[in-house]
């Protein structure tokens, strides 16, 4: 008899010949996570990964790590009991108590894969039910809309009583969409655009502009607190910190103000799509959504993706700021953000941006530059650290 | 090498306070209320650390009361002394550029029915006698100003307020918050002032941080008549009651230490001026900035305005490991209250800098910090 934690595949299920592969993938990011915790054996059966501790440890700590670990739907602490009905009528009120204690309603879900087991599932149902009503006369059955549903999951190699599952990070496995490069602030945008692309199961390189003195050494640490917060669903991060004062103080003094934010952007795109190439990403990533501000307008954003050719992806493109926030506030990098120290010094900031650059004249403005000096001298200072999931 | 010029932050610890708390880490661990010998020891420090802090102050050593330092010094003075004279009235009076750690108390004050005055500051940081002897009546219970403030050095005319509240005949209890005043201000002795209460702090004159004390003129009984103050923590007999809970006896020590070791206030004042008019003479030939300290402030601080964003300048110093700040240290981002309410404009409070030193100041960390100011204002690019 052992706790362990179920854990419910999404779609990977459904993906044909490669299953395989994502399901590995799946046990080795979990494995990974959880491993700070103690070691585990993992079983793959029927669209469920089972983590086995090897010692006992606080199971609440590894089911809030699992939660965060995108490629499960679904995922709940579990008694791994012996096929006897004698042992599973006996243990099942006992593991759950304190949950059907609290709840007034529950009903029973049984499901048997190994069909040589003496009970059929509705009649595991009809036998526990009867069982937990004596138990705990208070309860009453409710088969539409339990408060608790007690799971009796029979099996090939034992049987798992749980109670209500908790809902996964959904998504696809870290690492089975490849890799990508996120442009990331301080801000509450690219956190979150981090995240939701991890979700589709990228893994993450992340490029941070730092333009010391305008910015200081703590809005570097708040970009390393936030990936912190994205690597706990992401698994870990590398940062690449680009030393960008150099180029921003040249724009100013050579080129027209309107033109300070589209030609910054530019350059940070330029700068970004080489530094992901060097780490096999296939697409960059950027927080950016239409009409936020001026670099964002339509005719802004068209300026910007001129200058590289790998895909740049925008997942919150189409959403309002209080839906970016919402989402900020579940994956708890709000509070970070919003902290008060600046990571775009407003001396670089135009009065009136240009929201229509005409692609001539921001050309013209860069002939001004040595671009390619510019763009490899920031390259070759480039500092990486690693942060850890 | 390091430029450390932000002293009114906070201060290195010096050796005398390390070398006595290491020993009272390894060998003075007891607990100060155990009967048996090793509390006896712990407990000897502990008078021996109060002897050396309240002879530096010019007290008696029942007259102190050590706290975790000087923003609950200022807590327990402002709430406590309101709780126990709530009686005689509901008038308090404070300065607007306290420290935030009696101005957000006062605010509490406000909440719970006092009547908070704060009294306006000229452009040289000062509060005018004339407002003060106007603020304080019969019903004026408390008034709270600090010797020195610490965004600017200014010094408050802090012994005037005994005869303000006897003209009003008022019964108020002075409070002074001494943080940035004590071992850098010559005459700060608390009967010299003649204020019932003061503040200190041991990290401001390299101590370790979490410790200070609280000055009580004619110390604290519990229920006997005296300066009326109340506790506002509660559990045990230390600290005479007035602050409970077992000591921190590293902290104290260290304390005790620092005070001793630190050099005679009059005797290093001169230097200290001294090194202060270097600095201004150094910086008027940079040229294009403004000084905001008034001439006669404490020469430990000065405040002043170099045209460029504070932000900006703090960063390309500090990479140069000369640090400053950009006002004070517990208001991390946000613009100075002080400066505003001296009457400056946005642009000036924007690219102030408070220059603080010690006397472990040199004029080589002087000259490294014009260096890096004249070269930060040609470098650093403005809107």
């Amino acid at each position: 008899m052992k706790e362990v934690i179920l854990l419910k595949n999404g779609e990977i299920a459904l993906k044909g010949l490669n299953r395989r592969t994502f399901e590995d993938m799946l046990v080795k990011n979990t494995r990974r996570r959880l491993n700070s915790l103690c070691n585990w054996q993992f079983h793959i059966a029927q669209s469920t990964v089972t983590a086995i501790p090897d010692e006992e440890i606080d199971m609440d700590e590894a089911v809030e790590i699992c939660s965060k670990v995108f490629g499960f739907v679904a995922l709940s602490k579990a008694l791994s009991v012996e096929k006897d009905m004698d042992i599973i009528r006996e243990q099942t009120g006992e593991y759950l108590k304190d949950e059907l204690l609290a709840a007034k309603t529950f009903k029973v879900n049984a499901r048997r894969s190994d069909k040589k087991f003496p009970l059929t599932s509705p009649e595991i149902c009809m036998e526990m039910g009867g069982v937990i009503l004596s138990a705990f006369p208070h309860l009453s059955v409710d088969v539409h809309n339990p408060d608790v549903i007690v799971n009796i999951e029979v099996r090939d190699n034992s049987a798992f009583i749980h109670g209500n599952q908790i809902k996964g990070a959904g998504g696809m496995p870290i690492g089975s969409a490849g890799k990508a490069a996120i442009l990331i602030s301080g801000g509450i945008d690219s956190p979150v655009a981090a995240w939701m692309m991890a979700k589709r199961g990228l893994q993450l390189e992340a490029i941070h502009f730092a333009s010391p003195p305008y910015t200081s050494e703590r809005a570097e640490k708040k970009v390393y607190d936030l990936l912190k917060k994205v690597a706990a669903y992401s698994g870990r991060i590398r940062l690449h910190v680009v030393p960008f004062t150099r180029i921003q103080e040249e724009i100013k003094d050579k080129c027209p103000e309107e033109l300070f934010t589209i030609l910054m952007r530019r350059y940070m795109m330029r700068i970004s799509e080489r530094i992901a190439a060097d780490n096999d990403c296939g697409a960059l990533i950027t927080g950016e959504s239409v009409g936020q501000v001026a670099s964002q307008t339509l005719y802004a954003l068209a300026c910007t993706d001129s200058v590289v050719s790998m895909p740049v992806f925008r997942p919150l493109i189409g959403m309002d700021k209080n839906e970016v926030i919402t989402v900020s506030r579940k994956i708890d990098t709000f509070d970070i953000s919003v902290l008060p120290f600046e990571d775009c010094c407003t001396v670089f900031t135009p009065k009136h941006p240009r929201t229509k650059p005409k692609a001539y004249y921001v050309e013209q403005a860069e002939n001004l530059l040595d671009s390619d000096a510019l763009i490899d001298e920031a390259i070759a200072s480039v500092r990486t650290l690693m942060i850890n999931g | 090498m390091e430029y450390y010029l932000d002293n009114s932050a906070t201060t290195p610890v010096c050796e005398q306070a390390i070398t006595a708390m290491t020993d009272a880490l390894v060998r003075g661990w007891g607990n100060p209320s155990s009967l048996y010998s090793k509390g006896v020891e712990a407990e000897e420090l502990l008078s021996e650390a109060r002897e050396n802090v309240s002879a530096r102050l010019g007290c008696r050593s029942e007259e102190l009361f050590f706290t975790s330092g000087g923003t609950e010094s200022n807590n327990i003075a402002l709430l406590g002394t309101a709780n126990a004279m709530r009686r005689y009235g509901r008038r308090v009076v404070i300065s607007s550029t306290e420290h935030s750690s009696v101005d957000e108390t006062a605010t509490k004050l406000e909440e719970s029915g006092f009547e908070v005055i704060r009294l306006k500051v000229d452009g040289n940081g000062r509060i005018s006698e004339e407002d003060l002897y106007r603020a304080i009546n019969k019903n004026t219970v408390l008034v709270s100003v600090m010797a020195v403030n610490n965004e600017v050095g200014t010094i408050q005319p802090v012994k005037e307020i005994r005869r303000a509240v006897k003209s009003a005949g008022s019964p108020a209890i002075i409070h002074c918050d001494a943080v940035q005043a004590f071992c850098k201000l010559p005459l700060l002795k608390p009967s010299a002032l003649s204020v019932d209460l003061m503040s200190i702090s041991s990290h401001k004159i390299h101590g370790p941080k979490g410790a200070g004390a609280l000055y009580v003129k004619g110390g604290f009984k519990k229920d006997r008549a005296g300066v009326r103050v109340s506790p506002r923590t509660f559990g045990g007999l230390q600290e005479s009651s007035l602050r409970p809970g077992t000591e921190p006896v590293p902290a104290i020590v260290g304390f005790g230490a620092a005070a001793k070791a630190m050099p005679n206030t009059e005797k290093i004042y001169p230097r200290i001026e001294a090194l202060r008019d270097y600095l201004l003479s150094g910086l008027s030939a940079i040229g294009g900035i403004t000084v905001n300290s008034p001439t006669d402030s404490l020469p430990y601080i000065t405040n002043i305005s170099t045209g460029v964003n504070s932000e900006p300048m703090m960063n390309f110093l500090s990479s140069r490991k000369i640090y400053v700040s950009s006002g004070s240290a517990c208001a991390k981002g946000h613009k100075s209250y002080v400066l505003s309410r001296m009457g400056l404009s946005d642009a000036e409070i924007s690219s102030a800098l408070r220059i603080s030193f010690s006397h472990l100041t040199t004029t080589e960390d002087v000259d490294m910090l014009l260096q890096g100011i004249e070269d930060g204002k040609k470098s650093i690019r403005t809107a």
